[in-house]
């Protein structure tokens, strides 16, 4: 568990893109009963969420984020010098989506750019790195895309995963600059979990082939799914939780001689409403503090926290915030950090 | 530790105006589903300090081998 530390670097202004396709939790009732789908929906608290429409793919949404951003902070774009695409669901195995974007932006060709292959963690694993390059001191702006179209990793005839995730993009904007207070990140993994969250096929490993993309009962239960599909094992997910999470944030709020009360906004990874409210709970967290917007767009892994952030902190992060975000899911991988906002800008949310 | 145990089964589950018996198989109980499960999981954790793997609950039927999987890892 690296303790990280960085100051004098921070986030200049954030957008986020989501399709405009929106599918009612309700109304999807293709492959089970109404009644089913409405205890689902109750359960997860997941009222809606946005599925991509084929073609549109995570890098299209980052693009739109992006696009925003840029105009709406007047960004000079010959002064993006780094370019950081975070996804599990890329245009391509190859090339890297972001060395993509760096031509779709119209970005110059002295741009650093990679790509970082993380789950749920990736956001807050992401700024880590970035922020650690910005404070190199030779990188004038920064731009950190992180999109997802989870809603297709899924298959929609298994009911433990057909009803949680959506899809959404969305861009940061880096700097160094003397305002920017400190920022402290604790970083882990546990691959010893691979399959708790996986989808088997279609890597080196298992090949895609005719038999991967075969339908076949998973379970007891009679769901069905492929393997080139994602499984997951929701309740020793929510055992992973129990066992890191609270005290993964209880170690980097000490690392950060911050208290519970210092923070003004706790933005957890948007899993499911259950689980916010587990660790609202265990951590005697005022609900207030604890945005989510697992209603209105389901579990959009890595893009979650700071889909949260713009779309529920607008206008609330005027002049120095303190947040808290903690990020877990898919490796097992996890990551939460402490982080001061001074006057972020927030964009309007893009619909494509 | 009996009696906490049935409280805390009682409270994860919302059981309402009825005794619930050691020897009850708790998957068949109405208030039974994936969260209740989660639900239990949690209490259990808080209650007792235990995690419970699906593994295990999957072969676990009754309240009394589930209590006596928790005092034996514990």
């Amino acid at each position: 568990m690296p303790l990280l530390q960085f100051d004098q670097v921070g986030i200049v202004g954030m957008a986020a893109a989501v399709p405009e396709n929106k599918v009612l939790t309700r109304n999807y009732t293709h492959y089970f009963p109404e009644a089913d789908v409405a205890d689902i929906a109750d359960k997860t608290g997941i009222e809606e969420r946005r599925f991509a429409l084929e073609g549109t793919c995570a890098s299209d949404l980052c693009q739109a984020a992006a696009e925003k951003l840029i105009q709406d902070l007047d960004v000079d774009k010959a002064e993006i010098d780094l370019l950081v695409f975070v996804s599990q669901t890329p245009d391509y195995r190859m090339p890297a989506t972001s060395v993509l974007l760096q031509n779709r932006l119209g970005l110059s060709k002295q741009t650093m750019a990679f790509d970082l292959n993380l789950g749920c963690s990736a956001f807050v694993y992401a700024l880590s790195v970035v922020y650690s390059l910005v404070q190199s001191g030779h990188i004038r702006k920064a731009l950190l895309l992180d999109g997802e179209t989870r809603s297709r990793a899924y298959h929609p005839k298994d009911r433990r995963v057909a009803f949680l995730f959506g899809d959404g993009g969305i861009a940061a904007l880096i700097e160094k600059n003397s305002k920017f207070g400190k920022s402290f990140f604790s970083l882990n993994s546990d691959g010893s979990r691979e399959d708790l969250i996986k989808i088997k096929s279609g890597g080196y490993r298992f090949p895609s082939s005719a038999d991967s993309v075969k339908e076949k009962v998973i379970d007891e239960h009679g769901n069905i799914s492929t393997d080139e599909h994602g499984t997951m094992i929701g309740s020793d997910v929510f055992n992973f939780v129990i066992q890191e999470i609270p005290s993964d944030i209880k170690n980097i709020l000490s690392h950060a001689s911050t208290e519970k009360g210092d923070i003004d906004f706790f933005v957890f990874h948007q899993a499911n409403a259950f689980m916010n409210g587990y660790l609202a709970k265990k951590l005697k967290l005022p609900l207030d503090k604890v945005p989510s917007c697992i209603r209105d767009f389901g579990n959009t892994s890595s893009v979650s926290i700071p889909l949260t952030i713009v779309s529920q902190l607008q206008g609330n992060l005027e002049g120095r915030k303190k947040l808290l975000l903690s990020g877990f899911g898919v490796g097992m991988s996890w990551a939460s950090a402490v982080m001061e906002f001074q006057d972020c800008f927030i964009s309007d949310l893009v619909e494509v | 530790m009996e009696l906490k145990f049935k409280e805390v089964i009682i409270e994860a589950l919302e059981i309402e105006d009825r005794e619930i018996l050691m020897s009850d198989k708790f998957k068949e109980f109405e208030e039974w589903d994936s969260l209740a499960q989660l639900t239990l999981i949690a209490e259990l954790d808080d209650q007792f300090g235990v995690t419970i793997q699906s593994e295990d609950f999957k072969k676990i039927q009754t309240l009394q081998e589930l209590f006596d999987h928790i005092q034996k890892v514990q």
